[in-house]
């Protein structure tokens, strides 16, 4: 079969890949089961039109055999059918692995990107425990990105970014994903499936862009209904190289620091009035 | 004019004429106050016929203001929020005020018919299920000149919590769901009633039309995950105004809980939708293909295991939530079990036509598209059921193509098969064959331009319920070429309407049994008289009126030929 993950020829009418391997995998499972789908598809459609075109009536034909069944031929189509789904989920236990559990970061990634032990029930864990974490945010409507395990601005004021998330290439980024107000979906279809921020629960998605999409950036949207601006709820991932974010991050964070002590004067210099 | 008085003016030798002494009996109603009082089920079923066809043409009318607003990038024509309203007044119309409805009224209208009963069991009670659907489509509709809801038929929480969503469309949608809810429990427990006690003698569970199986599946599914929704609506209305807090986290509450109960109610909801629709198939194939249905047991024993399965497949709605792998595997797995009964269904009603001598009227046309658009849902189903790849699908035009192709593709054209095929037994005329068939192809081929290439618009990337997206995404081909289709697609639904209106008073006379079909509502007149029947034969197969037919052409006495009406002074 002619799967792979840059068969970019059929990417209209398979998910979007080709930004991290847990995209380009479910493409590939999709793919699979597609064509497993279109046999039965053709099978059926054949069967359908073959009897439109075989079996019209004709004037003074024989009235037709009246079977009522046929209990071999029923018991084989549902074993059939039966075998059909236990092969779909066996390779989807296969694949799933792959799509669900981070791999550790490269080499060639972002250096010290620490390993914050994750205590909740349900969070990913590459197998180095090393990874790159972000906090997503969700809120109407807007995306917010914390880095939590870089250096903070101050102690518990780690530092931000909105709509637009910069990341390393070749380095495994650990998405904790939360929305303050109503449910958000966080998804870049080039980067993986969606996952939901939801209020009061934690959610998790990775990714991990290859070195070859350095200065490229990844386009997708808010999937959850939320409002009148869930249209224009966009979001970005821009892939740098991990010396390049290094330099954009320091950059970041003195930007919000300045600015916040800009704040800061100013608000002493509205009180003093 | 109807029988009774015929059989009342035929001598009746030496046995004297018992006398019965009415009490207080009223003189009926004439005109419209006839049909605001009516408790008979025909009359009842064409009150829900005609109700749930208008409110199939509101919701058709907002899916072709959403169309001409997605047509191109970047359009204007409707707000945000609009759009919003529009978008969640369609699903809510066409779920719980034409789908869910029409098959109830097809219900009322041949349930008795098909198992030779007089009327349904509570005739009264069926007024009311009537009345309280009426009212909640109402009460619904209002809200357009206040606050439409805007938050999607699902009505997710918090985002339906009162400080997302004030003003009253909310709460609109909230008791629309509380009376036609009251309307489908009290129907669906008469309909349980109805089937399981007033079967013609003879009529064992074996020999009970397909179509009747499906209902009596319907009307259980209806009382099983009603309950749920209507705990689920309350439990949020209550949040709303009182601030009792179970869906809001910031009072200890979980949104999460509202997915699961509408969920609960909602995907069993999809098989109400649709199983009655395959009982409707079930009928017209062997018919037209002039064969028995193939495996008819299997074809009842599916309906039941889909109903049954149906109940344990709720949370493959809900795979991109926060919720543990092994509860997505779960449902994962139970989805594809669906997969089965499904299949077999599709291959009974094959191998009802494989060499059958199939006769083209529109009813088959329909039941072909049926077959045709149903196993592309099936198999976008099972994909979608495959939760990583869910994960990428979600949300998106993808499930829009596919529920569309299960509802619209599947139930849908199902029941225009029905409307065609048992339109003759209600008003006595046929319809139009000609437009009944340009109608078809109108429908077919719109149905299939609008909502294939939303697959594709989907995998590339376009969420669902947005009301507009840039010209860069790559999505404005697949679009246009959407809202095209769906205006092929009305055209087509429009001919039916005008083919419709115009055979009830210029169709050609259909006569009792116009298809030469299997079942008992064809052995009495088009239309039925007020009694349904004066005789009801014994029944000996699941095909009682081939047994007459064969009868009558031994030249025997046929078991029930004198329950055909007779014609004064024979």
């Amino acid at each position: 079969m002619l799967i792979g993950p840059s068969a970019a020829l059929a990417d209209w009418i398979s998910p979007e890949s080709g930004g991290s391997p847990n995209a380009d995998k479910v493409d590939t499972l999709y793919t699979i089961v597609l064509c497993m789908g279109i046999v039965i598809f053709v099978l059926v459609e054949g069967l359908l039109l073959y009897s439109i075109f075989k079996f019209r009536a004709r004037r003074r034909g024989p009235q037709p055999a009246q079977v009522h069944g046929n209990t071999r031929l029923e018991v084989g189509w549902t074993v059939a059918a039966a075998v059909i789904v236990l092969v779909i989920a066996g390779i989807t236990f296969a694949f799933l692995g792959g799509i669900k559990n981070p791999p550790s970061s490269s080499p060639t990634g972002l250096q010290g990107a620490s390993g914050v032990q994750l205590a909740t029930v349900g969070a990913l864990k590459t197998p180095s425990g090393k990874a790159l974490h972000i906090d997503v945010n969700g809120q109407q409507y807007i995306w917010r990105y914390d880095y939590v395990d870089q250096p903070r601005l101050t102690e518990n004021r780690p530092v931000y970014a909105y709509y637009r998330m910069v990341v390393p290439t070749d380095t495994t980024v650990i998405l904790k994903l939360n929305a303050s107000d109503v449910i958000h979906s966080w998804w870049i279809p080039r980067l993986g499936g969606k996952a939901d921020a939801t209020p009061g629960h934690d959610n998790y998605t990775w990714f991990k862009i290859p070195g070859k999409y350095a200065g490229q950036i990844f386009k997708g949207q808010c999937a959850e209904l939320c409002g009148e601006g869930h249209a224009d709820m966009r979001a970005e991932v821009q892939a740098l190289p991990p010396d390049q974010f290094k330099a954009w991050f320091e950059r970041q964070r003195n930007d919000l620091l300045a600015s916040q002590k800009a704040l800061a004067a100013q608000r002493k210099a509205g009180v003093g009035q | 004019m109807t029988t009774t008085e015929y059989v009342a003016e035929r001598p009746i030798a030496a046995v004297p004429r018992p006398e019965v002494v009415l009490h207080g009996l009223r003189e009926r109603p004439r005109g419209w106050l006839e049909w605001l009082t009516t408790t008979d089920h025909k009359k009842i079923g064409i009150l829900y016929l005609y109700s749930t066809f208008i409110f199939f043409l509101i919701g058709g009318v907002e899916a072709l203001m959403m169309r001409l607003q997605l047509a191109v990038p970047t359009n204007t024509l409707l707000t945000p929020k609009a759009y919003n309203a529009v978008m969640t007044m369609h699903g809510t119309t066409m779920v719980f005020l034409f789908v869910v409805p029409v098959l109830a009224g097809f219900g009322n209208y041949f349930v008795p018919l098909m198992i030779g009963a007089r009327d349904m069991a509570f005739p009264r009670l069926n007024a009311l299920s009537f009345w309280l659907l009426f009212f909640g489509g109402i009460v619904f509709y209002v809200s357009v000149f206040f606050h439409p809801p805007t938050a999607g038929w699902t009505m997710y929480t918090p985002l339906t919590e009162e400080a997302f969503s004030p003003g009253g469309g909310v709460d609109a949608w909230i008791f629309l769901i509380h009376l036609t809810g009251l309307s489908s429990l009290v129907g669906a427990v008469n309909f349980v009633a109805t089937i399981h006690n007033m079967r013609a003698k003879g009529m064992g569970w074996a020999r009970m039309p397909l179509f009747v199986w499906s209902i009596l599946i319907y009307s259980y599914l209806l009382i099983l995950a009603l309950p749920a929704v209507a705990a689920g609506v309350t439990m949020l209305l209550t949040d709303r105004h009182l601030d009792t807090g179970f869906f809001n986290p910031a009072n200890g509450g979980d949104p999460l809980l509202w997915q699961h109960l509408f969920w609960f109610f909602g995907h069993p909801e999809v098989y109400i939708m649709v199983l009655p629709a395959f009982g409707m198939i079930s009928e017209v194939i062997p018919v037209f293909s002039r064969k028995p249905i193939f495996g008819y047991k299997a074809i009842a024993a599916s309906t039941a295991a889909i109903a049954f399965l149906g109940m344990l497949v709720w949370a493959h709605h809900m795979f991109t939530t926060p919720t543990a792998t092994v509860v997505l595997a779960f449902f994962m797995l139970s989805s594809f079990t669906i997969g089965v009964p499904t299949g077999i269904k599709i291959f009974n009603w094959l191998a009802t036509m494989w060499r059958g001598s199939l006769v083209f009227k529109t009813p088959l046309y329909f039941a072909c598209g049926f077959l045709a658009q149903f196993v592309i849902g099936g198999i976008s189903g099972i994909m979608l059921a495959v939760f990583p790849v869910d994960w990428q699908l979600h949300d998106t035009y993808f499930v829009v193509a596919h529920f569309h192709y299960t509802l619209f593709g599947g139930a849908i054209f199902g029941l225009f098969a029905g409307l065609y095929y048992w339109f003759p037994k209600m008003s006595g005329r046929l319809m139009n064959e000609t437009l009944g068939k340009i109608s078809f192809w109108l429908m077919f081929i719109g149905f299939n331009t609008t909502f294939l290439v939303q697959h594709a618009a989907g995998t590339s990337g376009m969420p669902r319920r947005i009301y507009t997206y840039y010209s860069t995404s790559g999505w404005e081909g697949y679009n246009l070429v959407s809202t095209i289709g769906a205006f092929i697609l009305a055209t087509g639904v429009l001919l039916t309407v005008i083919n419709l209106i115009r055979s009830i008073k210029h169709g050609q006379k259909a006569g009792n049994d116009p298809w030469k079909a299997n079942t008992l509502e064809w052995f009495t007149t088009s239309p039925p008289p007020e009694n349904n029947f004066d005789v009801v034969p014994r029944i000996r197969s699941a095909e009682p009126m081939k047994d007459i037919r064969r009868d009558v052409a031994a030249g025997g006495r046929a078991a029930g030929s004198v329950a055909q009406p007779v014609a004064p002074g024979t």
